[in-house]
């Protein structure tokens, strides 16, 4: 690796500072899971300085209270996430992300909010937060702004963040009653893969009938894809296998993956009708448990 | 899943039982192996060390126009810059590594570039310097020009005319002789031939016939390739390495640097695995050119893209499989056409896949053509009975197919056409005593194959051979006073062979196991051994072993003689106890003795040497499996369920790492068979070359892997037949049928992937 | 160029400081500037897991973390698992399992093993494979290593009762 400088500030706007400062060449360390990889191979040669956000507290609390929803900071790692009672409660889908992301040891490092600063399409924590509703709050040298995470990325690795500016938390409504989620990937293995294809839903139930939804891809297309479209049409539908179908269906006419290793146009566009249609099933019974 | 069964999950089919043969000893290196202590290639150290990196071609089909290093050179830090020009001219023999034979003008092209690279990742220039991170800058400032030329990836392009050519002066050797002087990519065809094809096939009720194909694939060993090396001033060269073979290594670095062997000294390093990747060099040579350039000693260490991009895998192959037999089951004839990929240089594994193709069943007529062909890839290595897994996915199929028209159980198909003692194999090999019949029928009484199969179930098996070689080995023993011996052999340890080494001299001398005292040692400290390959360590080196520790028993005899004043032929040996037949008084343990030996005559010590015979030593061993799979109509993902792996060990020495064995091969072969493959892009690159992308199984992707040890004796003096290999032969086949049995559906192809099962299915409907 | 960094550690429970450059990794720092080489490289991206220590009481992928980034951590690796000249359990239990061949994955496996069982004393199959993921074994199949970790852990579980 190129020669890099370290530096561990202890507020975020200290770090905003040097950000901005670097104009580019600096990168935020949370888990590191991702970032030292891209280092080593070379994708950030124009980067010199590592910025670790582990010491900056705002990065590294989880506060939830039943009323006002869920905050995660953006360094918290997965582990101390589905390690969280109230998380697991309330937050189904962010627990299915947290326990499939990486493996034990990637778990005890790897965070959501560097997932989401990665911004590849198949981030496996971005589709179950898009279908939780969450917001990135940003810092910057401006003072600090909200974004919904379905509007985060907006390219492969590339996101809304602009010059000195930091992601420091993400933030998620309460779940009404009869709410349920689920995030779900298609990977050949079982664990340590990049998933072919991802999708994370939410449903509100009222009885059987779906009173609102919401449906996010990984991995088939340039970002993370926020499918709105399937939570319009199937809003006020039954909670039922043509339902399903019809939600599938969208998901895969939605989707605009490319062949690679990991996968082909074709299969990757079928696998959203599966995943869609096996997730949602998953969050309407959750939701029912909810009821 | 659960632990506890209602039946054995790993049997043993024993024929004869021993005192420390057959038992399971604590290995002799285990303490230093789960502590942390135990030193492997990376982990060498000494004053001075420098360390290494290689510069790796970017294309896969190049000339090089130029190389310019003198920016690297003049990098701070950097110590020495190597290319080919500072490699002597060689001879024009070759090197034999045991399992495979090289040119030496292709090894030393191999090693560092000579004026044309011929795949992405062939090592250009190399540098040395005073951290990694330096080298790693200092390569990046080499400057190469490059001409770019066209790049063929399969045989099926290579074979064709007007294929871009990899070597200008590359002929065809054409059934033994060059028909055509016309540059080519087909190193050699050859062809085995026995009865009258045209007659069996006449002959025949029912043929099926079927084209299968297979990619590139890594043994996956977790340990990257490393090599250290320091060029002394008195021109003594000393290698420090993680090698297969410590001598092979050594032969093949002198060759390659013009070295009488004599002058290097390699010291075999732990090993983390090989699996025949390891038994060529890569590193060692360019480690031992930069440290003669720069006077100090320096470690080569590749990374995980280098071992994937840059060490021997095993072949991709193009093969058809022609099957003929009568109503009855018996098969009448058997045709394969075998076209294997070399990689960069000649010398696929399609010979041994020839041999193994159809040695399970005796057949009057069968023809097998082999095709060795060069293609812009690393150059092939062994892995596991090479070669012979690519024949049986084809064979296997074509056999479970032939069962299905039949209406044959698929065991008693193969049971009915079996190879026993006797038999000929179309390559002209007549095999001693086998275990074929009885690997069959172990599989056919195991619990598995009458157990009940789930939704979206289905049961395949199938059989697999490797030959397993001799070579040759050589051990030295001493008897230390207090009633242990030491034990020095040349055979690297991957997998526990000190302790199966070491538990055959203990049961000659009568001695416990942990008795013996066994080290791996270097080159300068024991006879030419040959490579840790070929199944051949436990069978040979272990023979050796065998002989040296009668050695030993023959001279404590003689020293009993001695002190009893009696007749040597009047004192037996038995259980480490010595014995004068004619004065039951006379009697002393081995422990007893050696404490006095100094006193009596000096030292003990015993030495064996023995060339253990070439290919097919013994009879080699057959490996049969029975395989649940459960496929995802919806995903085309396959899941495992539950895997049986059944194998003739002749003897097994220590049965925990015969298991083991059987248990790792069928592991890789169920990788193989489902995930693993070089994805390779157009222009010649293995775009997943990381253990992320390269989807070895994790452990949440199997079940237990339940063994049956089947002992049918070889002509070792235990009986052992070395069970290295033959364990990866049966998966890619067994999963296949297994699928075809859940699915209908019959892959013709490897990997097995989801993607590549949904393929298929889409093309069913 | 910056100079190194003054990193203040505990590794298996002393103190351990030493001089890093911020692009090294830990696993560099344990093995080439600390001199504890029972921690292995196999892939350098946190996918084998051969690497595997503990870091304030979670298992990481040392090559995943910057020595640096170690400032005031408490590690724990292979050489340290051991009680004295005592083999702690899961060492025992992989010996007398056969649970390794080659050996270069082992410290990888025991570490996580032993996280594991701290953890949850009692894991089922399904638990111990999904949690010994991130760690690649290439020649036993893992049957043996599941094995080991059942018997490591009916042996905690005896010795604690």
């Amino acid at each position: 690796m190129h020669w890099i400088d370290f530096t561990s500030p202890h507020s975020v706007r200290e770090a905003v500072e040097l950000l901005n400062d670097a104009n580019g060449s600096a990168r935020v360390l949370a888990g590191g899971t991702d970032l030292l990889v891209q280092l080593r191979g070379g994708r950030f040669d124009d980067v010199n300085l590592v910025v670790d956000g582990k010491n900056i507290p705002e990065l590294n609390e989880i506060t939830y209270d039943p009323e006002g929803g869920l905050t995660l900071g953006a360094a918290v790692p997965c582990y101390r996430i589905y390690g969280n009672a109230a998380i697991s409660r309330a937050y189904p889908g962010l627990i299915d992300s947290a326990s499939l992301i990486g493996g034990t040891q990637i778990q005890g490092r790897a965070s959501f909010g560097g997932n989401l600063c990665n911004s590849t399409p198949s981030g496996d924590s971005i589709p179950a937060m898009i279908a939780h509703s969450a917001v990135a709050n940003i810092e910057g040298p401006d003072g600090h702004r909200h974004v919904a995470v379905e509007d985060f990325c907006t390219g492969p690795g590339s996101n809304v963040l602009g010059r000195g500016e930091m992601l420091v938390s993400i933030s998620f409504p309460a779940p009404t009653s009869g709410f349920g989620a689920n995030y779900m990937r298609f990977i050949p293995r079982n664990e340590m893969d990049i998933a072919v294809a991802g999708a994370g839903t939410s449903v509100v139930l009222d009885g059987d009938t779906i009173k609102s939804a919401r449906v996010a891809l990984a991995a088939v297309a340039p970002t993370p894809l926020y499918v709105s479209a399937i939570g319009d049409a199937i809003a006020g539908k039954p909670a039922n296998d043509d339902t399903l179908a019809e939600a599938g269906q969208m998901a895969k006419d939605a989707a605009t993956p490319i062949t690679d290793m990991r996968g082909t146009i074709e299969y990757r566009k079928h696998l959203c009708d599966v995943l869609t249609r096996r997730s949602l099933q998953i969050a309407i019974d959750r939701a029912k448990e909810n009821a | 899943m659960t632990t506890t069964t209602d039946y054995e999950r790993n049997m043993i089919l024993s024929s004869q039982e021993y005192n420390v043969v057959g038992t399971r000893p604590i290995r002799h290196d285990g303490a230093d192996k789960v502590t942390g202590r135990a030193l492997y290639g990376a982990d060498f150290d000494t004053a001075g060390l420098l360390h290494g990196k290689v510069l790796r071609s970017p294309h896969a089909h190049a000339n090089i126009v130029s190389i310019d290093t003198s920016a690297a050179e003049a990098l701070p830090g950097v110590m020495a810059v190597v290319t080919f020009a500072d490699f002597p001219q060689v001879s024009d023999g070759t090197v034999d590594f045991g399992e495979e034979i090289t040119t030496v003008h292709d090894l030393q092209s191999n090693i560092l570039a000579r004026h044309k690279v011929l795949y992405k990742g062939h090592a250009v220039a190399a540098v040395a310097a005073t951290n990694a991170h330096i080298a790693e800058e200092a390569v990046k400032l080499i400057d190469v020009e490059y001409e770019t030329l066209p790049s063929v990836m399969t045989v099926q392009d290579a074979m064709v005319d007007g294929a871009p050519i990899l070597h200008e002066s590359m002929r065809t050797n054409e059934l033994g002789a060059t028909v055509d002087d016309k540059p080519s990519n087909v190193a050699q065809h050859f062809q085995h031939v026995k009865g009258d094809i045209d007659a069996g096939f006449g002959e025949a009720d029912v043929i099926v016939e079927r084209e299968f194909n297979t990619v590139t694939v890594h043994q996956g060993y977790i340990e990257p390739h490393a090599a250290s090396a320091f060029w002394n001033t008195d021109g003594r060269l000393h290698i420090w390495c993680s090698t297969q073979g410590a001598f092979p290594a050594r032969d093949a670095t002198a060759e390659v640097l013009r070295l009488p062997v004599s002058q290097v000294r390699v010291t075999p390093m732990e090993i983390g695995g090989g699996f025949g990747g390891k038994i060529p060099v890569y590193l060692e040579p360019v480690a031992a050119m930069l440290s003669k350039k720069s006077g100090r000693a320096v470690k080569l260490v590749m990374s995980r893209a280098d071992v994937f991009e840059a060490s021997g895998p095993t072949c991709g192959s193009n093969m058809k499989v022609k099957i003929g037999a009568k109503h009855d089951g018996t098969i009448t004839a058997m045709q394969s056409y075998l076209a294997f990929e070399a990689g960069a240089y000649a010398g696929s594994p399609v010979g041994a896949g020839a041999q193994c193709v159809f040695a399970a069943y005796d057949v009057e007529n069968a023809v097998i053509d082999g095709y060795d062909v060069v293609v812009n890839k690393p150059k092939t290595a062994a892995y596991r009975a090479p070669g012979a897994p690519n024949a049986a996915f084809a064979c296997e199929q074509a056999v479970d197919e032939l069962a299905i028209k039949l209406g044959m159980d698929p065991i008693d198909l193969r049971l009915k056409n079996a190879s026993v003692e006797g038999t000929r194999r179309p390559d002209g090999t007549v095999f001693p005593r086998i275990g074929c019949v009885e690997v069959l029928e172990a599989m056919k009484n195991h619990p598995h194959y009458s157990a009940p199969l789930g939704e979206n179930q289905g049961r395949g098996v199938a059989i697999g051979y490797w030959f397993n070689v001799g070579f040759e080995s050589a051990v030295n023993i001493a008897v230390n006073a207090d009633g242990t011996i030491t034990l020095v052999e040349g055979s690297t340890d991957i997998g526990g062979s000190r302790a199966s080494i070491a538990m055959q001299a203990a049961e000659v001398l009568g001695i416990p196991a942990e008795s013996v005292r066994p080290s791996v040692v270097d080159t300068d400290s024991v006879g030419f051994t040959a490579v840790t390959g070929g199944s051949r360590t436990t069978y040979a080196t272990g023979w050796a072993a065998y002989d040296a520790a009668m050695d030993v028993k023959q001279k404590m005899i003689e020293r009993a003689a001695t002190i009893w004043d009696v007749d040597v032929d009047s004192i037996e040996m038995e259980n480490g106890v010595l014995q004068s037949a004619s004065d039951p008084e006379l009697n002393m343990s081995f422990s007893d003795l050696a404490a006095q030996m100094g006193g009596t005559g000096g030292p003990i010590v015993g030495t064996a040497s023995r060339n253990a015979g070439g290919m097919g030593v013994g009879g080699g061993s057959f490996a049969g499996n029975i395989v649940d799979v459960e496929v995802d109509p919806a995903t085309g993902k396959t899941e495992v369920a539950r895997f049986t792996v059944v194998q003739d060990a002749g003897k097994a020495i220590h049965p925990s790492y015969v298991e083991g064995q059987m248990q790792g091969g069928s592991v890789q072969g169920i990788g193989w068979a489902l995930n693993e493959e070089y994805y390779m892009t157009d222009d010649g690159t293995m775009a997943n070359s990381t253990l992320l992308d390269y989807r070895m199984p994790t452990s949440l992707d199997l079940p237990m892997i339940d063994t049956v040890i089947v002992e049918v004796p070889s002509d070792h003096p235990f009986g052992v037949r070395g069970v290295g290999e033959a364990n990866i032969v049966p998966p890619t086949p067994a999963i296949a049928n297994a699928i075809h049995s859940a699915t209908n559906i019959r892959m013709e192809r490897l990997p097995m992937s989801p993607v590549a099962i949904m393929e298929e299915t889409w093309k069913q409907s | 160029m910056p100079g190194k960094t003054y990193v203040q550690t505990r590794i298996n429970g002393e103190p351990v400081d030493f001089l890093a450059e911020p692009r090294q990794s830990l696993l560099e720092c344990l093995r080439d500037v600390i001199g504890l080489t029972g921690s292995k490289e196999g892939c350098n991206d946190g996918n084998c897991g051969a690497c595997t220590v503990e870091m304030d009481g979670r298992i990481v992928t040392s090559c995943l973390v910057l020595g640096v980034e170690a400032e005031g951590s408490d590690i724990t690796t292979i050489e340290g698992i051991a009680e004295g000249s005592e083999l702690h359990p899961v060492q025992q239990a992989f010996l007398e399992n056969a649970a390794l061949q080659c050996g270069i994955c082992t410290p990888g496996f025991i570490v996580a093993t032993k996280a594991l069982l701290d953890h949850n004393p009692d894991p089922t199959e399904h638990e111990i494979r999904f949690w010994l993921a991130n760690n690649l074994c290439r020649c036993t199949g893992y049957d043996k290593i599941v094995r080991a970790v059942q018997d490591a852990a009916s042996r905690m579980q005896e010795a604690s009762a």
